[in-house]
Formats: structure tokens, sequence, C-alpha cells
């Protein structure tokens, strides 16, 4: 199954106009409609129609039953949803933000990612938790981060980051389908974002990275929130005649080993681009891992763009001297093929 | 607070207490036998032994139904074997053996058991209540009238899931009966060294749940208690919660000096043993023998002979397999079968 990139051998799908908020509404109705099995629970995701407006209109067409506001109660109803999975149900739990998952982390761990393994394969958890995660909004420290390379770190866990409408429309569907616990980190900068999606748009694989932009001289690894900076930095590295490939990596574990050697031994050259902290990062994974595998294939050190490692702040010219910028890409990107001096 | 049910009388149903005594006496046996085996380096690890303790899950568990589940802690061998996980299986886990309820990789804290409904074995304190509110939570979704029980002790009380979990659970009319086994210490704390307010069952019933003390040392009191709430969250009342007060005689761990009790203490506890307590009670009224007692005990020791012999012939799980599970593989039920001879 390989249906993240438009199909090409049809005469002509026809399109619509929608958002990445919509596409995720939309997964979220279709999976509802299609399974008595699947309910959505999370703060505010019903009367007020989810803090990113992701859920609006679906308690008034599912009803309280499979619409569920809970109490501010993360590790409470994170559990829950464990339960509820164990108990047969297809749970989505929306956490408000990836900050506040932290209260969960303990069930999230302890719970949803050890139980099949630990109980011996007795018990699955299918469970899916989505939750916004990013900066760029100017929300401050404790709304703004990015850990999703963290929770990449735990085993029995799949990890999710759509950057695409594609994605955010049909990654749900296929998460449901697991017989185990994935989470899905939506970039809070994308639920505006705008474009055309066939109509009969669906499920996707939730296994491979997908080469955005083919290009020759280096290879752009990124995710999530900063696809669309990268792919702007590839437009501009091309008027500089610098061919660049961008790789979104869509799930950050289990990782597309392949298809990250596969780019690296096309171009020789890698910069990474990650929204999160630098160090003990999924960008340090990545970097390990292609110079593990890939060592003879590289003609210059991987490069890494990060976020500077502070708490994100509020005001606007600091949020976004901490956040990976064009700047930094295009730096970054021509000191790897060599026209920094 | 719901109005306090009335004191037992005598003993209602004979059948019934000595039930409950061989059931007391299957979880002391075993327990022992746990010290026995860890003493002699063949159970490693926590190991944690609820002796003292066995009126509460023999209690609770006389009120269930095979399709109940059940969430426990990590003082939970008995719980799991009253549930019904063969005595052989749960030694064997301790083992460390691929014949264990959970191929050895949970030991003394984790023991699972899907066949039974056993739902762990969580050795984070209130961590296993989140769970239980939510396998309710898909009873009650799916139409089910199945009860889940959720075991956890006085320490978790002061957990912040605790407070969620019983919120939830009485939100949503949930069929969960949260029993509390309060044993006065979190480990090596007293319970008024940690609590502002040292009644649980008030707790509880701030949340609006029906709840009350029981004599945790009393099992017929205990098994009274339960059968009332297990009717009244079965039959769609929401949830119940029980504050069980009881007593641990042994040690946290094995690796517990004691240094925060007096043995006075202890002695005084043990001196309300729930296993005494109603041998005598029985003897007394005429509904036991001397006999009987060395037959119950016979037959204990007969069951923990084979299951020990079970736990020693064990193989460990080969090395190969340590990645498996870690993406779900049902293992076929012949499969398990044959591992693990129930």
């Amino acid at each position: 199954m390989k249906t993240n990139t438009v199909k090409t051998n049809t005469v002509k799908t026809s399109t619509v106009k929608t958002t990445y908020r919509e596409a995720m509404r939309e997964a979220i109705r279709e999976a509802m409609a299609r399974d008595d099995r699947v309910f959505l629970m999370g703060e505010d995701v019903g009367h007020y129609g989810g803090c990113y407006a992701v859920s609006l209109g679906l308690l008034e067409e599912f009803g309280p039953e499979r619409v569920r506001d809970t109490p501010l109660s993360e590790s409470g109803f994170v559990g829950a949803g464990i339960g509820a999975a164990l108990g047969g149900m297809r749970p989505i739990v929306e956490i408000m933000t990836v900050n506040f998952s932290l209260l969960a982390l303990d069930q999230i761990l302890n719970n949803a990612a050890s139980l099949s393994h630990m109980s011996g394969g007795q018990f699955s958890v299918p469970l899916v938790i989505r939750m916004t995660t990013g900066a760029g909004r100017q929300l401050a420290a404790q709304h703004s981060h990015s850990l999703e390379g963290w929770y990449a770190h735990i085993p029995g866990l799949r990890i999710l980051t759509p950057a695409t409408l594609a994605d955010a429309r049909g990654m749900l569907q296929t998460a449901l389908a697991d017989p185990d616990p994935v989470l899905i980190f939506e970039h809070g900068t994308l639920y505006a974002s705008a474009g055309e999606l066939p109509e009969d748009a669906g499920a996707v694989d939730i296994e491979r990275a997908a080469v955005r932009r083919a290009g020759a001289d280096v290879s752009l690894i990124t995710y999530g929130g900063t696809l669309g900076l990268v792919l702007s930095a590839a437009d501009a590295l091309a008027a500089e005649g610098i061919d660049a490939e961008v790789l979104d990596l869509r799930v950050l574990r289990p990782l597309d080993d392949a298809a990250i050697l596969a780019t690296v031994e096309k171009t020789h050259r890698a910069v990474i681009v990650d929204e999160g902290w630098r160090s003990g990062s999924i960008s340090a994974e990545l970097s390990a891992r292609i110079t593990e595998r890939s060592f003879f294939e590289l003609d210059a050190p991987v490069g890494r763009v990060c976020s500077v490692e502070v708490p994100i702040p509020y005001s606007r010219h600091l949020e976004e001297a901490a956040l990976p910028s064009m700047e930094r890409v295009l730096a970054a990107a021509r000191e790897a093929v060599g026209r920094n001096g | 607070m719901t109005a306090r049910p009335p004191e037992r009388q005598g003993i209602p149903h004979p059948e019934q207490a000595r039930f409950l005594l061989q059931q007391m006496l299957r979880v002391r046996r075993l327990e022992e036998t746990c010290v026995e085996l860890y003493s002699a380096s063949r159970i490693r690890g926590f190991l944690h032994v609820s002796i003292g303790q066995e009126a509460v899950a023999a209690g609770i568990t006389a009120a269930l139904e095979p399709d109940d589940a059940v969430v426990a802690t990590y003082r939970e061998h008995g719980h799991a074997l009253l549930k019904g996980v063969p005595a052989g299986l749960v030694l064997a886990e301790m083992y460390g053996n691929v014949e264990g309820c959970c191929r050895g990789r949970g030991g003394s804290m984790h023991l699972f058991d899907s066949e039974t409904r056993f739902f762990g074995g969580n050795a984070i304190v209130a961590g296993g209540l989140p769970v239980a509110v939510g396998l309710a939570l898909a009873d009650r979704m799916a139409g089910r009238e199945r009860v889940t029980v959720c075991f956890f002790g006085d320490g978790a009380v002061a957990e912040g899931e605790f407070h969620e979990s019983l919120n939830l659970a009485a939100l949503w009319q949930l069929p969960v009966l949260f029993c509390c086994e309060n044993n006065l210490y979190a480990m090596g704390t007293a319970l008024n060294l940690t609590e502002s307010e040292t009644d649980l069952a008030l707790k509880a019933a701030s949340y609006k749940i029906p709840a009350w003390p029981v004599d945790g040392m009393d099992v017929l009191a205990v098994d009274e208690a339960a059968h009332r709430a297990v009717a009244a969250v079965r039959a769609g009342g929401g949830p119940y919660f029980l504050e069980l007060r009881t007593y641990r005689f042994r040690a946290h761990s094995m690796f517990d000096p004691e240094r925060y009790r007096e043995k006075s203490e202890v002695a005084e506890w043990m001196t309300r043993d729930p296993i005494n307590l109603l041998r005598a009670e029985l003897l007394a009224a005429g509904e036991f023998t001397e006999k009987e007692w060395a037959e119950l005990q016979q037959e204990v020791e007969a069951e923990l002979a084979v299951a020990a012999e079970f736990a020693d012939t064990g193989h460990p799980e080969p090395v190969e397999d340590l990645r498996r599970f870690l993406s779900s593989e049902p293992e076929p039920a012949e499969a398990r079968a044959k591992r693990g001879a129930r």
C-alpha cells in the first residue's frame, strides 16, 4: 500500500478544497461512521468543538457517548483510553497539546507501550492518541514544544507526524487498524493550511517516509511542521543551482531506515531539519543511523538545523530566533554542498 | 456517605465460609512458598507478599463472575490465584520461565492473564485505576453487564490518578468496584504521615460514590460487602468503593528492614489473623472439624506441590524471542495451552 502521493494512473480524479483541520475531522467522522467501536475522548472535544476545532460538529453528529468531553485529567482519560482499548473499543484520545501529555506519560509509557510485551503478547492496546505539537504561534514555553522525538524513544509506540493534507486525511484510518498504540502529532501551524485533496482520498500507509521533492545534490530530511519550510528552502536552493531532495519522514518510530539510507546514498549529503531540541533528539538519532550505516557514502558531515535549546519564548522575534529558519536551513544546505567557502 | 450496612451476624453461609477459608489458605501457602523460593534464590527481583491480607482478595473475588475483570497492584499473587490463574503459572512466572503466565517477562509484580481477565500486576502506584475505568467504559459502551474490580493500596490515595479515576468513574457512572486495601503503610510511611484525611472512604464519598470501610481481617464481612457492592455495580448503579482495613504481617518486600513500625504493633494485628479467626469461628460454631482442617491443608499442599514442580521443571524463554510481542502477535490458543498447563 503506497498512497501518499497523488495517484497518477487515473485519468482525472476530481478534487475538493480542504484544510488540514477539515481533513483530520473528516478522517475522524469517517472512522466513527464505519466502526461503532471508535469514539473520541478528550478535553473540550465536544461542546467546545475541539481546542483547535478539529472535532467541531462531531458531538452533534455522534452524541455524547461517542464524543466525550473529559475532565482535565490527562492521566485519567489516557489511562481510560488504554482500558477501553483493552476492553475491545477503538478509542481516539485527544490531548490538547504535547506539553500536557507529560501528565499522562505514566499511562503512555508504563501501560500503553509496555502491556503487549510485558504480558507476553496476551494483551494489545489498539489506542490512537492525537495531540498538537510545535511552536510558531507565540504560545510560549508551556504550549510550544516539539516532544514527538521523545516519544519516538519508546519501544511499543508508533509515532506519526502528518505534514500534508493527504496524511492528515489518511493516517488515522490506518492507525485505528493497528492493534498497537499509535500517537499522532499534529503541528499547530498546520491546521489552517489549505489545498486540494482527491475526493476519494483515504487511508495511507503508516510505515514509510516519502520523497516530497526529488533532487540530486543534498538530502533535506524533515517531518511535520517544518516540511513546508524545507520545501520552500529547496526552491530557493534550486535558484542557486543546488538540487535538493526533500524526505518527509512521516513516521518517527519505527523509522523508515531504507528511505533514509536511499536518499543519502543518492545525494551523499544530508541535512536534518527538526523543530525539537538538538541534544538527545530524533535528529541525533537520524544522524547516528546515517553515519553508522552510510558513513562511506557521505561526502560531507551530516548537518542539523534544530530549535535553539531554550524553552520557547513568547515574543515573536525571540520565538523566531529559536526555531529553524529559512536562513539556517539554506546555510546548512550550502555548507553540506561546500558552497559556504 | 451511603448508610453503612449492618455488621454481619454469625456465619450466614457455612459452605461459603469454608470455601473462603480454603481460598485464604491457598493464598497464604502460595505466599509462604514464594518467600521460601526467594530465600533459595529461585525467585529474584522485588517480591511483595500479602500474608495477613488474604481476606481481602478472598472475599472480593468470591463475589465475581469469570467474565469480570480484575486490575491489581504489585502485591497481587493472591488476587491472580483467586481470579483463576493457576498457581503453577504464577510460580513459573516468578521463576522467569516461559511457562509462566507472561512468559517470565513480568515476574512477581506483573502477573497478567487474558483467559481469566486478570489485567495485572501494575507496579506504578495508582497506575491501574485509570485502566480499570477504561475497561468499565468499554463494557458500558458495549452494553455488557460486567464488573471491573480495581485493587490498590492506601498509598494510591495520594496519587492524582486516584482522584482522576474516581471522578471519571462517578461522572460517567461506570461499573467499577474500587477496593482500597488499607494496610496502614505506603511502603514504610504511615498513613497519618501522608494524608490530611485518613478516613479513605470519605474521599470516595466526596465523588458521590457509595463508600464504606470494611474490616479487612474478617473475610465474611468482606464477602458480604463485596457481594452487595458487586450486585449494585452490575445492576448499573455506577462505581462503588470499599476501604478494606487490613494489615501486612510481613515486610513490604524482601529488602525491608521494617524500621518504621513496632514489633508489638505487628504482634497485635497477628492476633487478628484472618485465617485463624475464621477457622476458630467455624470450629466454635460446629461448622468445621479439625479433621476437615487437616484435609484442607493437605489439599492446598498438594496443589502447591504440583505448582512448584511445574515451575521447577520449566524453561527460560529463548533469547531469540526477546523482541516478540513488542507489536501484537496474538499467540495461538493451542500454543499457549501447550506452554502453560492449566
